[in-house]
Order: C-alpha cells, then sequence, then structure tokens
C-alpha cells in the first residue's frame, strides 16, 4: 500500500487526475460508438505538432525566467518567416527551410530584446511576459493590414489593403513533415516525420542542457546567487534562455502551420502561449523545473483530452452551438487546473 | 529598597531539546537602570521574547519558569498581555510607517480623538483625531528624552539615530509603562546620539520607570548600569553592581569558556613571513554587515580567524573579496591586485569561498551532489568538460562520477550516492558539499565562513577537522570566519577581532578570554597585543 502511495506521490496527483479523466473520455467514446481509430489519429497528430511550442517552455523554464507566456512573439518571427517565403513564392521544404531560417533569425533578435526587458522585471516575468506577448500580437495586427505584400495567396481575393486572417498553404508547405515517412496501420495513421523532426530537436534541447553554457544556464534558473558565486554572468544566461524559447517558439509555429494546413494572422497568436503553458505543467513541470519528459507527457496529455472531448461532448450535445462552448470549457478548464497545479510535482 | 518591579524565576526554555536557557533569574526594581550583557546567542534575546509573550516560545513549546511582575505572578501569552501590563519594548528594526509623521507615528491605534457633527451621528469609529493633544503629548515625550525635532516632520528620511529616539517615545508616551527593555538601543547610533540615548535613559529612570539594557557595548553598561546580569551559554554567570564591576571582569565572563583545542601537528610552515593576501582600506557594502576600513594580511599557509559580534562586518570581508557584495579597497593576492566585484576573477586566481549563507548560495538544492562538487571548477576552470560532438563543451559525466565519488569518500559525505539531491542531506553533510566544491576548484586561499553555523556538535568536530587537515596536508591557507570564538581558536593560528566595521586586533588563539572579550566589544585597541 505504501508503495502505492509512493508511486502517486512520485507521478503527481495532477496527471493521474488527467489521465482517469482522459480514461472517462475514451470510454465514453467508445460507449457512444465514435471512431476510435481517427481519434487516435488526431492525437498523435496534434501531439506532435503542438509539441515543439511545448519544448519552448524549457529554455525559459531552465534560465529562470519561468514559463514563457510571451511565446508569441516567438511565434509571430515564425509567422512572419512563412509570410516573407510565400512572397518568395517558395513551394514545398526550400519555402518550409526558407521561413524556419528567417523565423530564427527574427527570432534570435527579438528574443534578444525580450531578454533584456525579462530582466529589468525580474520575479514578475510572467506577468510582463504575457502583456508583452499581448502587445506585440497588436502591434504586428497593424503589420499584417499595411505590409506591401503583393502574392495574390495571401492577400483578400477581392482587393482592399492587408493580409488575410488565414492564408492557406496548400500551394506552398502543407504538410511537408506529415506527409514525410507518413505510415498507416490498419487505419491509423502515423506521421513519423513529424515525430522524427519534433524528436531531433528535443534531443538538442537535451543535449544543450548537457553542455557547458546549458549547465551555466540552468544554474542561473535554479539559484542565482550560486550562479554568482560561481563566475556565472546571470543575465546573460537568461537572455540565452530566452532567446533559445523564442526560437523554438518560432519553428514550433511552423511545425503547427504545415500540420494544420493554413497559417493564422492577426489575432490568432494572442492565445498560443497557454496551451503549451497548460500541457508543460500537465506533464509534471513546475517554474523552476522542467524537463523534455514533462514535454512529451504533457503534449500527448493535453492534446489527448482536447481531440476525445470535442467529439464526446458533440455526441452528448448534438444542439449547434453548445458543444462548441463545452468544448471551450474543457479546453480552458484543463489550462485553468494546469496553472492551479504551478507548483509542479517531483 | 523598594519592591521589585519584576522577577524572573528559574527561566529555563528549550528549543527542540536544545537547551537554550537554564534557570535563569532576574530582579528589577523601580527606577533602576539593569544591564543585560552577552554575546549573540547567550540567550539574551530569547530571555526577552518569554518576557513580551512572542508566539515563537508558545509555538516551539512554551517554558518552565515563573514571571512575577508588580508583585504578582503574571501570566503574559501574547505582546499584547505585556503592553498592558506595562511593559514597552524598542526594537532593533525600527517598527514605524515612514510616511507618517512622528507625532502620527506615536500616536498609532492610540490617538486621542473628538465629536464631530457625523461622529455623533455614526458613532465612535468616525470621530476625527485632536492634532493639537497628540502634538502636545508627542512633543512631552520627545522633551523627555531631550530631543530638539519637530514633532510634525515625517519619519521618512529622518537619520536612524532619530528613528531610535520616536520608537523610544512611543514607549514611554504609554501612560501605564513601567518597565522599559532596550534591545541592543545604541548599535544603530552614533556616538554622539548614543551619549544622547544615554541621558535619556538616566532621566527615564529617574522618573521611576524600571529599564532593562540589553547590550554587549560594555563601556555604556558601565556608564547607565545600577546592576548587571552576565549571561552566558544560557547560564547566568555573574551578578555585579557598577560599583563592584570593571570592565575586564564582564568581558571575561562573557566570553569565558573551555577551550577545546584541536592539538595540531607541528606546523608545517611553508615559508610563513610570505604575505598571500594583503587587504587595504577594504570596504564592503554588505548589508547588515558593513566593513567600514580593514586593513588586514594573510600569511602563507596558516589559519587565520577572522572573529567578532554580528553586525559588525566580520561576515562582509569574505563577501567582499569574493565578490558577492559590493566593494571597495585594495586587495592583493599574491602579488597581483585583484578586481573587485568580479567573482569570477578571484575564483581564477585561486580563490575559492565557503559561504555562511549555505542554503542560499552554498549550494543548489534542488540538484545532484555530483553536480554541486563540479559545478564552478567546470564554469570557472572549464575541467570536468568533453568535446565529443561538434566541438561544443559538454560535461563529461565519467569523470564528474569519479571526482564525485572520491570526494564523498574521502570527506566521508553520508549520503546514498553521488545523485542524491543536496536537499535530502543534513546539515553537516550539506556543508561537507559545499567544502567539497570549493577545494575542487583547488585554491590556494580557502575562505570559510560560519563553517559550524546550524549544524550539529558532532558533525562540527568533523568539519573544523577537515579544515585543518586541508591546512596541514595540502598546505592550503584558510581565512575562517566565525561568531564561535572556542571554535576559531580551537584551530587557527591567529585571530583578528573586527569591532565596528574595522580590524580591532590580532591575537593568538592562546590569549586571555579578557583580551577576547575586550577587543570584540571594541574601545580598547590601544590594549591589543599585536602578534605575527
Amino acid at each position: 500500500m505504501s508503495q502505492v502511495k509512493k508511486f502517486i506521490d512520485n507521478f503527481g496527483y495532477t496527471r493521474i487526475i488527467i489521465i482517469l479523466f482522459l480514461i472517462i473520455l475514451f470510454i465514453a467514446a467508445l460507449a457512444l460508438e465514435l471512431q476510435t481509430k481517427s481519434l487516435i489519429t488526431g492525437i498523435l497528430n496534434r501531439a506532435g505538432m503542438n509539441m515543439l511550442l511545448t519544448l519552448a517552455m524549457v529554455p525559459s523554464v531552465q534560465s529562470g525566467t519561468g514559463l514563457n507566456f510571451g511565446l508569441s512573439i516567438g511565434i509571430l518571427c515564425g509567422v512572419l518567416g512563412a509570410v516573407l517565403s510565400i512572397a518568395m513564392d517558395l513551394t514545398g521544404v526550400q519555402a518550409f527551410f526558407v521561413a524556419n531560417v528567417i523565423g530564427i533569425l527574427l527570432a534570435i533578435v527579438a528574443g534578444y530584446v525580450y531578454g533584456l526587458l525579462l530582466n529589468r522585471v525580474k520575479s514578475q516575468e510572467m506577468l510582463i511576459g504575457t502583456y508583452a506577448g499581448f502587445s506585440v500580437v497588436s502591434g504586428m495586427c497593424m503589420f499584417w493590414i499595411l505590409a506591401p505584400f503583393k502574392s495574390p495567396k495571401m492577400i483578400w481575393p477581392y482587393g482592399g489593403r492587408g493580409l488575410r486572417v488565414t492564408v492557406s498553404l496548400e500551394d506552398t508547405f502543407d504538410k511537408v513533415l506529415n506527409n514525410f515517412l507518413l505510415g498507416q496501420y490498419n487505419g491509423i495513421e502515423v506521421p513519423w516525420g513529424l515525430y522524427a523532426y519534433v524528436l531531433l530537436l528535443c534531443l538538442a534541447v537535451w543535449l544543450f542542457s548537457r553542455s557547458k553554457t546549458g549547465i551555466a544556464m540552468q544554474t542561473a534558473g535554479s539559484n542565482p546567487r550560486f550562479a554568482e558565486a560561481s563566475g556565472i554572468n546571470v543575465d546573460s544566461m537568461r537572455i540565452i534562455g530566452t532567446i533559445l524559447s523564442t526560437v523554438l517558439g518560432a519553428m514550433g509555429i511552423l511545425v503547427y502551420a504545415q500540420s494544420y494546413g493554413f497559417l493564422q494572422l492577426y489575432t490568432a497568436p494572442l492565445y498560443m502561449a497557454f496551451p503549451a503553458v497548460a500541457a508543460i505543467l500537465i506533464g509534471g513541470a513546475s517554474v523552476q523545473k522542467a524537463s523534455i519528459t514533462h514535454v512529451i507527457i504533457g503534449t500527448f496529455l493535453f492534446q489527448a483530452l482536447l481531440v476525445v472531448a470535442l467529439p464526446v461532448s458533440n455526441a452528448v450535445l448534438p444542439e449547434g452551438n453548445l458543444s462548441e462552448v463545452v468544448r471551450i470549457i474543457i479546453s480552458n478548464g484543463i489550462i485553468v487546473y494546469a496553472l492551479t497545479r504551478i507548483g509542479g510535482g517531483e | 529598597m523598594s519592591e521589585p518591579i519584576l522577577q524572573l524565576l528559574d527561566i529555563s526554555k528549550e528549543y527542540y531539546g536544545n537547551k537554550v536557557l537554564k534557570n535563569v533569574s532576574l530582579t528589577v526594581h523601580p527606577g533602576e537602570v539593569h544591564a543585560l550583557v552577552g554575546e549573540n546567542g547567550a540567550g539574551k534575546s530569547t530571555l526577552m521574547n518569554i518576557l513580551f509573550g512572542m508566539p515563537v516560545i508558545h509555538s516551539t513549546g512554551g517554558f518552565s519558569g515563573q514571571i512575577i511582575f508588580g508583585g504578582e505572578q503574571a501570566s503574559i501569552n501574547s505582546p499584547k498581555d505585556a503592553m498592558e501590563k506595562g511593559i514597552g519594548m524598542v526594537h532593533q528594526e525600527f517598527m514605524l510607517l515612514p510616511g507618517f509623521t512622528i507625532t502620527e507615528n506615536l500616536k498609532l491605534n492610540r490617538e486621542i480623538t473628538k465629536h464631530n457633527v457625523v461622529s455623533k451621528l455614526l458613532g465612535e469609529k468616525l470621530k476625527s483625531l485632536d492634532m493639537e493633544a497628540m502634538r502636545k503629548d508627542a512633543r512631552k515625550a520627545l522633551d523627555t528624552l531631550g530631543v530638539d525635532i519637530d514633532e510634525m516632520l515625517p519619519v521618512e528620511g529622518l537619520p536612524v539615530g532619530y528613528k531610535q529616539f520616536i520608537e523610544i517615545a512611543r514607549e514611554i508616551d504609554k501612560e501605564n509603562v513601567k518597565l522599559l527593555v532596550f534591545d541592543e538601543p545604541t548599535a544603530v547610533l552614533t556616538e554622539m546620539e548614543a551619549d544622547l540615548f544615554l541621558k535619556a535613559v538616566e532621566k527615564l529612570s529617574a522618573s521611576g520607570i524600571a529599564i532593562l539594557f540589553i547590550t554587549h557595548r560594555l563601556s555604556e553598561v558601565m556608564q547607565v548600569a545600577d546592576n548587571i546580569t552576565v549571561i552566558r551559554d544560557g547560564e547566568v554567570v555573574g551578578r555585579l553592581t557598577r560599583e563592584e564591576a570593571t570592565i575586564e571582569d564582564m568581558a571575561r565572563m562573557m566570553v569565558g569558556r573551555k577551550i577545546d583545542r584541536i592539538e595540531k601537528a607541528k606546523k608545517i610552515h611553508n615559508g610563513s613571513q610570505e604575505n598571500i593576501l594583503e587587504i587595504r582600506n577594504l570596504r564592503v557594502d554588505m548589508p547588515g554587515e558593513l566593513v567600514k576600513n580593514v586593513n588586514l594580511d594573510v600569511k602563507k599557509g596558516e589559519i587565520l580567524g577572522i572573529g567578532g559580534l554580528a553586525g559588525h562586518g566580520k561576515i562582509g570581508i569574505a563577501n567582499g573579496i569574493m565578490g558577492l557584495y559590493r566593494a571597495s579597497g585594495q586587495v592583493t593576492f599574491k602579488g597581483e591586485k585583484i578586481k573587485l566585484n568580479n567573482p569570477k576573477d578571484a575564483l581564477l586566481r585561486g580563490m575559492a569561498f565557503v559561504s555562511e549563507d549555505r542554503r542560499g548560495i552554498g549550494l543548489l538544492l534542488d540538484e545532484s551532489i555530483e553536480k554541486n562538487i563540479v559545478l564552478t571548477a567546470m564554469q570557472v576552470q572549464g575541467k570536468f568538460l568533453t568535446k565529443f560532438f561538434a566541438g561544443v563543451n559538454f560535461a563529461d559525466s565519467g569523470k564528474i562520477r569519479g571526482h564525485a565519488t572520491k570526494l564523498i569518500e574521502e570527506l566521508d559525505i553520508r549520503c546514498t550516492g553521488p545523485e542524491q539531491l543536496v536537499r535530502r542531506l543534513s546539515g553537516g553533510n550539506q556543508q561537507k558539499v559545499c567544502i567539497a566544491r570549493a577545494i575542487t576548484l583547488e585554491p590556494d586561499l580557502l575562505f570559510v565562513s560560519e563553517p559550524t553555523r546550524g549544524i550539529d556538535v558532532g558533525a562540527k568536530k568533523i568539519v573544523l577537522d577537515l579544515l585543518l587537515k586541508l591546512n596541514q596536508e595540502l598546505g592550503m591557507t584558510i581565512v575562517m570566519t566565525s561568531s564561535e570564538l572556542a571554535e576559531l581558536r580551537s584551530i587557527c593560528d591567529r585571530i583578528a577581532i573586527i569591532y565596528d566595521g574595522k580590524l580591532e586586533g590580532i591575537l593568538p588563539p592562546d590569549a586571555d578570554d579578557t583580551d577576547f572579550g575586550l577587543m570584540m566589544a571594541g574601545g580598547h585597541s590601544d590594549k591589543a597585543k599585536e602578534v605575527s
């Protein structure tokens, strides 16, 4: 019995509660005779496309700036990279690659500036980050309207100014990763290419955390005064962490977009940090500690909940809008629950 | 003689099995100034906390013994009880509202009020303040103390000395006050302010208020106290009247204890006349441990102790040299001037530091033992790294494990393995991890601050033995800062005493208790024997 308790303590109540909820949803899905195969395909797909955004939380937590609520800054860099690659009329892997290069370069600059800001507001990074993200998203809304892009793939078909709210990626890099090495197993699709790419980046982040700079960064995060006494420049380590997080945000949104098939402009990036934050918290991370395991477990749990909850609520409440309302309540409910667990387990 | 106002009878107190007060008794008469003298940690503050009914006493199991106040057995369960009985306390920290005027601070929550139109209709709570009456009271209290200051000035921006006086004025303004407790009131005052303060104390006692005066400034005791009680290690070791007391006696009583000197094998003096570290005009801006102007030489191969009472700046010296707090002055290490305010420079030149704030800056509590041990050496000296991939420096886990295992064995760190989290270790073992980290840097000079603070008796000896071994076998020069004189005397070759941010003198470890006591209490630098 004590061993069971120990196991539960180690694993964390949050995760157990989420898993139980997920199991209930699955049972409901089976009882309602929903398509389990498409559900599983959906989970695998959504977990893969969201994982990099969750991974972006790791460097920011490790460097001591907490969860990166200003992730939208990185996301915007990635979106801008994609928009520019479309404007250059590139297609396929080439377009994806160029979008990444531009996105990463922009994210390095943006991350540096954002890092300088965070160094001035120590201990309030998460609150300030949220609003910094909001402001930048709003600022970019003006840019999307005013930017002199001419590509017919992006501007409104009936003329007027500005870019469309959603830009289809059909002719550019739609599903370049998803369709690469796509496995079909008895009706369940496994996007191996997507996972290879994402896990490679996870590996890179893990390797970085084993490097000299990575260790210095984690030290600065876990005890700034200790780090200073060991000759580590805490402020520059925090900037490195912020840059990495912003870069991963930029790369993450491109993975997300290629899987989704559309690029979402204007206010879409506004709330994109929250699911990522919720996922890593559900995975067992805290404001002080986050690892790759937390990212993988958390993204799977969180996305599985969303994917299963929607058709179940649809089937239970078939009347028009109600299921949409329920879906919003469930997804935000999970985020709220995750945020209350911000202290994290071990 | 009149009836005593306060009698403490056989007061004993334990904190978690650790006896901090043993059968302390104390009697104070009205109009008497009674000084309570003792080193830091002697139990003075605990005694006052009991008298004042502080919650910390009751939440740790209460105390035994009796308090008799004004001839009656008193049970004081909260500071409120104490205040109602007429016991006033002036704290070391100022409990004043900076934005309020002196008068408002004095009268806080005891305001004099008068009726106005609204309050007549809606009740007592809405009465307005009678500023005129409050001003008069404040003026009276300040005059009693002999402080010439406008009572309507805001407290913010006043010199510390005045703030102390306002605290006192607040206590004497309370009508029923019969006993005032001053907890090291002159610690923050300049000499002139202190004089003014002592005069005020005399005036107060002349008006019939009993005063209990906690201090370790012996000259002040001689100036104002009628009776003196000296406590050491929770016991009363002497009761003196002013006539029979001498500063020397008090100093000896305050410090004196058996010294267990760890017998050292004859030391290897590696050309011990050579200075490895020369400190000139060092100032360190460390809050609470201000170093004002220290000149000190450390000889190669010695163990130099730095002692002194808390708050006098002994802790600040090592922190300043290692770049953890803002410092100015000139520090020469092995013949080269070091860059101050730069921890990396100090570490690179071969100095290492075991901080007094073990859990705050000494350790990464949620990391493994091995990571704690190697981290500084890795970051500063580039040890334990390997470039197995793309020319990037990665941690060499094999080397780290090997080194950590070796040190765990050598220093006898009790743990389940090098991967155990440091948080789970006991205080003594955590301290060993700190030392292991410092010696991994292979320093020529090791600063150790408060190495035995918060660890149990058995572990203390092990840590001290370890320092001695490092010094003897590896020839490491050690500068050890400690509040515990006995500990300094047990292993140091010379002991420097810091008083008021300056070097008061240097004594050999076997010097007389009186000399140590005098130096720690300040003002006797002329009598100190210089040894080298």
